[in-house]
C-alpha cells in the first residue's frame, strides 16, 4: 500500500483486485517472461516473413541494376517466399529477377546451365535453410564465382514468443480449457467430475463412428456436423445421468463420476472395437487444424475464447450463475431461499459432460481420427487448470477467467519446458509442484482472511 | 459511561486484590492485548477464587473470548500479569495451560465423533504397556471419572451416539482427568435443553464443592444469575464491574453491558388484529404429531417449549423445508399447496432459521448477493440479473433496517450476528412475505442487537405481518409475544392468551 500511495484510487483498487482475484495472472506473465528469456535465439524467418525482410535488405542496398536469381524448393513456404521476393523486387525497380524452383538436384542443374549461358548472375537469393546447398553449388560451379548469395537477415528473438509457438500453446490447451469451463461450474457447486477424460475418448469415437456410418471419407458437411453433435449429445447425456445420480440418489459426485468414467471408457472401446477410426473426410480437420486467414488463429482456439466469454457472462451476470455459486456456498441456505438446487446440480454435470464431448470432437478433428485411448488422465489436467485458476474445491468460490489463466499456466509450463529441453519425467514433477504451489497460495490467502476475522471483532 | 453511581467502587473491586478470605486461584491483572488496528483488550482484570463460579458477561466483541484466549495461551504476547496459585505464569500454547490445570471447554466441542468415549478421554495421553494401549486401566479410570460426574455414559460408546449434553460431560470428564483446578466454559448451555442445563448446574456445583473454580461465560443472563457466585461485566475490552451476583439486578447488569440506561428490555406495541392470515390444520410430519393454530394479522405468536418438542420441525413443515405427511395450510382462508420452500416463498411465507450460518446465509457470498437470493428470479430478464435495480433495492432495505455493512460487497461472514439477522429479515421483506417465522431470532446476538431485533419485530407486526417466533428464553417469549403456544412432544400442550399476566412457571408447567 505504501508503494502505491502515489497511484490514483481506481488504479490501486484495480491492481489490488487483479492480484487478489487473478494473482495467477501475474504468475502467468512471470512464467511467460521466464521462458522468453530462456529461449532467446537467432531466429531464421521463413515464408513471406523472410521475403519481406530480404527484399527490404536488397532494396536498401540499391542494387537495382543487378540480376537476381531466387532459388526455392517446391514446398508451400518456399513458394510463398519466392513469389513475395520477386514481387517486391520488381516493385522496387529491379528489372532482371528470375525464380528457379525445384529439389536440390534440379536446382543445381539449372544454376549450372545459367552459369554457362551468357546471362550473368549477380545475386542469388535463398532462404536460410537452402543457403548451404546453394553455397556448395556455387563452389562447384566456376561461372558462379562472382555471384553473391543473400539470405534473409536473422534476428535475436525468444522462440517462446514466436507466433507459431504461441499458437501451438493455445492449440495444446484448447481441449483442456474448454472442458475446464464445465469443471469450474461443477467444482463451484462443491462437486467434482472425474469422467471427462473418458468422455473425450467416447465422444471422439462416437463422432468418428457416426461419420463413418454416414459416408466415411466422403461424408458431407451435414453428416460431419450431425456426427459431432451426436458425440457431444452422448457425453451430455452421460453427464446428465451423473447429475441425476447425484441429485436423486445422493450418490457422492466423486463416486458417481468415477463410475461413469469407467462406463464411458468401456463404451469407447466397445464402439470402436478397440481400434482407432480413421475413415474421416479431409474437411473434418477444419475445426481442429483450420485457422482464420488473417491472424491464423485456429478455429478451435477462437471457439475456446468465445465459450469463455459466454461462460463468464453466465457466471457473473445471470441468475443461473448466482445460483451455482449459492448452491456451492451453502446448499441448505440456497434451498431454503427457494432455489431449485437439484436442477442446478443436474445442469452443471450435464454441461460439463457436453463440453467434454465438444473437447472430444475437437481432439478427433485435430488428430483426424477417433480412438478410445484419447483423453487419458485429462480429467486431472482439467481439474488442475481449475484449481490453479483459484477455484476452491470446497465450493462457492471461483472465477471462470481464473480457470482460463490456470489452463494457460499449465500449457505455458509444458511448452516452456519442451523448448528448454526439460525431460518428460522432470516435467511431470514440475507440473505437480506447480499445482501444489497454486493451492498453497490460495490457502495462504484464505488463512490471511481468517486471521483478519479473528482480529476485527 | 454507565450511569451507575456506585461504579467507581465496583471497578476497584474488580482489581486483583479480593477482600474475601477465600484464596484467589487465578488472578489476571491489567491485561491488555492489541491486534493490528484493534485494541481488543484495554484494561481487563479478573480473579477467580477457589471453588467459585464466576460469570463473565458482555456483548459480542466486548473482549470475553480474547480474555479467555490470552489466559489459555492462544493469544501471545500481551501486557499484564497472570498469576495461578500466586505464581506468575504465561502459557505458550493451550496444552501448557491444560498441564498447569486450566481446562477450557469451548462452545464447539473438540471430541472425535468416530472414537469411543474412552478413546476421547485419553486422546493424546494414552497409557500404554509395551506399545499397546492399557485398556483395562483406561476403562477403570473412565468409569470412575464419569461416575464422579454422575453421568451414565458407557465409556465404550461412540461419541457420535451421545447427545450434546452427554458430549459436554465427556469434555468435563476430560478436564477432570487432566486434574484441572480451573475450568473455563464458553457458552456451555447454548445447545442444552432447560432440563439438561439444570443437570449441568448440579454437576458444576458439585465440582466447586471439590475446590474446582469455574469461569462461566454466557449470553444467557438468567442462567448466569442462577449459577454464578460473582459476575464480571466486560465492555469494549474493559472489565467494567465485578460484583456478587445477588447484589446485582438484571436491569443493572444489562446497563453495564450496553453502557447506557435501558428503560424497557422488551419494547412492545400491540398491533394484532382479528383477521386470520395463516391457519394450520392438523399438521403432521417429522416429530410433529398433529398441530393446529392460527396467526392473525399484526400478531406476534410465541412458540415456547423444550428443545426437541417439535417447534423447529413445525415451522420447517409449514415452510415446506421438510415433507409433511398430513395436514392443511390456509392463507386468507384458502388452502394452499406447499411442497417446497419455493412454494412457501411464492405464497408469502418465510422462515428465518435458527442457525443463520448453516441454513440462512451463504457466508462466502456478499451481503448483497445474500439479500437478493430469493428475489433474483423476479429481478431478471432472460436470465440476466438487473443489477442497477438490485443495488437500489439493497440500498433501500439497508437504510430501512439500519443494517451496518462496509458496503454491498462485504462478505456475509464478516457481518456481526445482529446484522446478519437483519440482512435475512431484509431478504424476506423483499419477497413480500406476509407470514414471517423466526426460529430463535436473538440466539448468539448481543443485548443491544437483541433490543433492535425486538423493535424490528414490533415494526413488522405494525406493518400487518403475521409473526411466529420460536424462543427458548422464557423472558423473551413473555416479553415480545401477543399470544404464546407451548409445545410438548410434537403437540400443542397449551395456549397462553393473557401474556401480560403469565409467568415463566406457567410456561414450564405446560412444557414438561
Amino acid at each position: 500500500m505504501n508503494m502505491s500511495s502515489g497511484m490514483s484510487g481506481a488504479t490501486r483498487v484495480f491492481i489490488a483486485r487483479l492480484l487478489s482475484e487473478y494473482g495467477m495472472f501475474v504468475v502467468l506473465l512471470l512464467l511467460c517472461l521466464l521462458f522468453s528469456l530462456l529461449t532467446v535465439r537467432e531466429q531464421h524467418p521463413s515464408g513471406e516473413q523472410a521475403a519481406v525482410a530480404l527484399s527490404e535488405r536488397l532494396t536498401d542496398a540499391g542494387w537495382r541494376d543487378r540480376s537476381v536469381v531466387i532459388v526455392a524448393r517446391l514446398d508451400r513456404e518456399d513458394s510463398l517466399f519466392a513469389g513475395a521476393v520477386k514481387e517486391a523486387l520488381v516493385r522496387a525497380g529491379y528489372s532482371r529477377v528470375e525464380v528457379i524452383r525445384g529439389d536440390p538436384a534440379s536446382l543445381r542443374e539449372e544454376l549450372q546451365q545459367r552459369a554457362h549461358s551468357a546471362v550473368p548472375t549477380d545475386l542469388i537469393a535463398a532462404t536460410y535453410s537452402l543457403a548451404p546447398i546453394v553455397q556448395s553449388i556455387k563452389a562447384q560451379t566456376s561461372g558462379l564465382s562472382s555471384a553473391e548469395i543473400v539470405t534473409p537477415p536473422t534476428r535475436r528473438w525468444p522462440t517462446f514468443l514466436l507466433a507459431d509457438n504461441l499458437r501451438n500453446v493455445a492449440n495444446q490447451i484448447t481441449v483442456i480449457a474448454i472442458i475446464a469451463i464445465g469443471m469450474t461450474m461443477v467444482i463451484i457447486t462443491a462437486g467434482i467430475d472425474l469422467s471427462v477424460g473418458s468422455l473425450i475418448a467416447l465422444s471422439a469415437v462416437v463422432t468418428a463412428w457416426l461419420i463413418g456410418k454416414t459416408g466415411g471419407e466422403e461424408a458431407t458437411v451435414g453428416a460431419m456436423i450431425l456426427g459431432s453433435l451426436g458425440g457431444m449429445f452422448v457425453c451430455g447425456a452421460i453427464g446428465a445421468f451423473s447429475g441425476l445420480m447425484i441429485t436423486r440418489f445422493r450418490i457422492p459426485p466423486f463416486i458417481a463420476t468415477l463410475a461413469m468414467m469407467q462406463v464411458a471408457a468401456g463404451l469407447g472401446y466397445i464402439i470402436s472395437q478397440g481400434k482407432p477410426i480413421y475413415q474421416l473426410p479431409e474437411g473434418f480437420i477444419w475445426l481442429g487444424r483450420g485457422a482464420d486467414p488473417l491472424l491464423r488463429i485456429p478455429y478451435a482456439v477462437i471457439l475456446m475464447f468465445v465459450l469463455y466469454a459466454a461462460a463468464h457472462v453466465v457466471m457473473s451476470r445471470t441468475t443461473l450463475g448466482r445460483y451455482i455459486y449459492a448452491v456451492g456456498g451453502n446448499i441448505e441456505a440456497a434451498r431454503l431461499s427457494g432455489i431449485r438446487v437439484k436442477f442446478i446440480l443436474f445442469f452443471v454435470y450435464a454441461v460439463c459432460g457436453l463440453l467434454a464431448g465438444l473437447g472430444g470432437v475437437i481432439m478427433a478433428s485435430q488428430l483426424k481420427s477417433g480412438a478410445p485411448t484419447y483423453g487419458l488422465t485429462y480429467e486431472l489436467y482439467v481439474i488442475a487448470a481449475v484449481v490453479v485458476g483459484g477455484t476452491s474445491l470446497m465450493g462457492g468460490e471461483g472465477r471462470i477467467l481464473g480457470t482460463l489463466i490456470g489452463a494457460f499456466v499449465i500449457g505455458v509450463v509444458q511448452n516452456g519446458m519442451n523448448l528448454t529441453n526439460v525431460e518428460t519425467y522432470t516435467q511431470k514433477v514440475v507440473l505437480g509442484l506447480i499445482i501444489l504451489g497454486a493451492v498453497l497460495l490460495d490457502r495462504l490467502k484464505q488463512q490471511g482472511f481468517s486471521w483478519k476475522r479473528q482480529r476485527a471483532p | 459511561m454507565a450511569p451507575n453511581p456506585d461504579e467507581p467502587t465496583a471497578r476497584s473491586e474488580g482489581g486483583c486484590s479480593s477482600p474475601s478470605d477465600t484464596p484467589a486461584v487465578l488472578e489476571m491483572a491489567g491485561i491488555s492485548k492489541e491486534f493490528p488496528g484493534v485494541q481488543a483488550l484495554k484494561v481487563a482484570s479478573f480473579t477467580l477464587r477457589r471453588g467459585e463460579i464466576h460469570g463473565l458477561v458482555g456483548e459480542n466483541g466486548a473482549g470475553k473470548s480474547t480474555l479467555i484466549k490470552v489466559l489459555t495461551g492462544v493469544h501471545r504476547p500481551f501486557a499484564g500479569d497472570i498469576r495461578l496459585h500466586g505464581h506468575k505464569v504465561q502459557f505458550a500454547a493451550p496444552l501448557d495451560a491444560l498441564d498447569a490445570g486450566i481446562a477450557t471447554i469451548y462452545q464447539e466441542f473438540t471430541l472425535v465423533n468416530a472414537l469411543t468415549v474412552r478413546a476421547n478421554l485419553f486422546l493424546g495421553r494414552e497409557r500404554s504397556r509395551g506399545g499397546f494401549v492399557d485398556s483395562r486401566h483406561e476403562r477403570t479410570r473412565s468409569r470412575e471419572i464419569l461416575g464422579r460426574l454422575g453421568a451414565e455414559i458407557d465409556p465404550e460408546a461412540l461419541v457420535s451416539e451421545l447427545n450434546v449434553a452427554q458430549q459436554q460431560l465427556v469434555e468435563i470428564a476430560r478436564a477432570l482427568l487432566a486434574d484441572a483446578s480451573v475450568l473455563v466454559m464458553d457458552e456451555p448451555t447454548a445447545a442444552l435443553t432447560p432440563r439438561e442445563v439444570q443437570r449441568l448446574f448440579l454437576v458444576l456445583r458439585d465440582l466447586t464443592a471439590r475446590g474446582i473454580s469455574i469461569m462461566f461465560v454466557s449470553h444467557r443472563l438468567d442462567e448466569v444469575f442462577e449459577i454464578a457466585d460473582r459476575i464480571t461485566v466486560m465492555r469494549d475490552g474493559e472489565t467494567i464491574v465485578t460484583r456478587e451476583a445477588r447484589k446485582l439486578t438484571r436491569q443493572q447488569l444489562i446497563e453495564h453491558m450496553v453502557g447506557r440506561p435501558i428503560d424497557d428490555e422488551f419494547p412492545k406495541t400491540p398491533a394484532a388484529t382479528d383477521r386470520y392470515v395463516m391457519e394450520v390444520r392438523n399438521l403432521v410430519g417429522k416429530s410433529v404429531l398433529g398441530v393446529s393454530f392460527v396467526v392473525r394479522q399484526g400478531e406476534v405468536l410465541g412458540l415456547a417449549g423444550l428443545m426437541g418438542a417439535g417447534r423447529t420441525d413445525l415451522v420447517r413443515l409449514i415452510f415446506g423445508a421438510d415433507r409433511k405427511e398430513a395436514g392443511e395450510i390456509l392463507l386468507d382462508g384458502r388452502p394452499v399447496e406447499i411442497d417446497s420452500p419455493r412454494d412457501a416463498i411464492k405464497h408469502g411465507i418465510c422462515l428465518l432459521t435458527e442457525d443463520r450460518k448453516a441454513e440462512g446465509l451463504v457466508l462466502k457470498a456478499t451481503a448483497r448477493e445474500n439479500f437478493s437470493l430469493p428475489s433474483l428470479g423476479s429481478w431478471s430478464r432472460w436470465g440476466f440479473v438487473n443489477r442497477p435495480h438490485e443495488q437500489v433495492r439493497f440500498a433501500s432495505r439497508v437504510n430501512e433496517l439500519q443494517i451496518k455493512t462496509a458496503g454491498p460487497n462485504q462478505l456475509a461472514a464478516y457481518l456481526s450476528g445482529g446484522n446478519q439477522q437483519k440482512l435475512l429479515v431484509a431478504r424476506w421483506l423483499e419477497t413480500n412475505s406476509r407470514v414471517i417465522m423466526f426460529d430463535e431470532p436473538t440466539r448468539g446476538i448481543d443485548v443491544g442487537a437483541k433490543f433492535e431485533m425486538y423493535r424490528l419485530i414490533n415494526q413488522l407486526a405494525g406493518q400487518g405481518k403475521a409473526i411466529v417466533i420460536i424462543s427458548s428464553e422464557l423472558p423473551e417469549v413473555l416479553g415480545i409475544s401477543d399470544r404464546i403456544l407451548v409445545m410438548r412432544a410434537g403437540r400443542i400442550a397449551g395456549e397462553i392468551d393473557d401474556v401480560a399476566r403469565a409467568t415463566q412457571e406457567e410456561i414450564m408447567a405446560l412444557a414438561v
